[in-house]
């Protein structure tokens, strides 16, 4: 399945349909991050149910230092 | 000490009894920073939202703010037009559980000054979706003004550009913009030194909030601790009303019974 991870290019595999099975993939912390899925903000409780489609943008973000 | 009994700084449902709010950017260390906020005094720090780096690995800004103390303040720093703003504040929420945003949206990227209609856009948009918006403008009176009627719970204009240190370049704007604001005023930018932080704060703003000036001084944990006395002191000569300026001097001491002098 082909999606847009932070506006690079992804193929995912079988195994990562939801968001929680990215994050998980990724290595990343769910506790420390933010998610859009097509601009629209997914809430951290349905991470786990989140399936993920062909094309999908998916932007992940978090807290970095700044004024 | 005697401690004068001044009201808290309210924005939208929030009270704060600091009224300096510090930054997260620009510091040499994370341990640096820690000690500087402390030493701040501040209840308030922005921080900024990014992209995470796919396969880097390394600790989170937030692993060095103690959130028992402070509250978070995120920004919308880098956005150039409303659609990013709104997008990066609802993100800010998620992430932080916080309806506070710092709204800052950038029409140039030389001086940093804020895009005034994609702000007044953007705060629209974010008050309408139940955010306290707090949104970072020039010095103009009739855009604060704007952003006030919008809902907006502060404004925050610039004093000077981002990062420039050059302190408080146009006293008189924003002495107008408290004068006609029924929100919280907070200069936001421009203060480079103690000194800008008393001007400001002797004007009658609300509230400062600064990141460079602290965070790119040798010693910024010695500057946070100046810019707190300084924003006190600022605070404390504008509630006491100052004495009238004059031309000529006016002697302190009595000028009868002077030694030397006739008799009467």
């Amino acid at each position: 399945m082909k999606v847009e991870i932070n506006g690079e290019k992804r193929e995912l595999p079988a195994a990562e349909a939801t968001l929680a099975e990215v994050l998980a993939a990724l290595e990343i912390e769910a506790r420390g991050v933010a998610i859009a899925c097509n601009d629209r903000v997914v809430r951290r409780s349905e991470y786990a149910r989140h399936r993920i489609a062909e094309g999908d943008r998916i932007e992940i973000v978090r807290a970095v230092a700044g004024g | 000490m005697q401690n004068f009994d001044d009201s808290p700084l309210r924005i939208g449902a929030y009270e704060f009894h600091s009224r300096l709010i510090v930054g997260t950017g620009k510091y040499p260390s994370m341990e640096a920073m820690q000690a500087a906020h402390a030493a701040s005094g501040a209840e308030m720090v922005t921080v900024a939202i990014r992209r995470v780096n796919l396969g880097e690995k390394g600790g989170s800004l937030l692993d060095y703010i103690d959130r028992s103390k402070m509250t978070i303040l995120p920004n919308t720093a880098g956005c150039f037009n409303a659609r990013e703003a709104v997008a990066t504040a609802q993100l800010a929420r998620e992430l932080l559980e916080t309806d506070l945003i710092k709204l800052e949206v950038i029409g140039d990227t030389q001086t940093l000054h804020p895009d005034t209609r994609e702000t007044l856009l953007a705060a629209e948009q974010l008050v309408a979706d139940g955010f306290t918006v707090l949104p970072y403008i020039g010095d103009d009176p009739v855009a604060c003004a704007q952003l006030e009627a919008l809902g907006c719970a502060a404004v925050m204009p610039l004093a000077a550009p981002i990062g420039s240190g050059l302190g408080i370049c146009n006293p008189y704007t924003i002495r107008i913009i408290k004068e006609r604001a029924g929100v919280p005023v907070i200069v936001d930018a421009g203060v480079g030194t103690a000194s800008d932080a008393a001007v400001a704060m002797e004007l009658g703003v609300d509230a400062l909030l600064m990141n460079t000036g602290i965070a790119a001084a040798q010693n910024p944990v010695a500057m946070a601790e100046a810019m707190a006395l300084a924003t006190r002191a600022g605070r404390l000569a504008f509630l006491s009303g100052r004495m009238e300026k004059r031309l000529y001097a006016n002697a302190s001491s009595p000028m009868q019974g002077l030694i030397g002098a006739p008799s009467a």
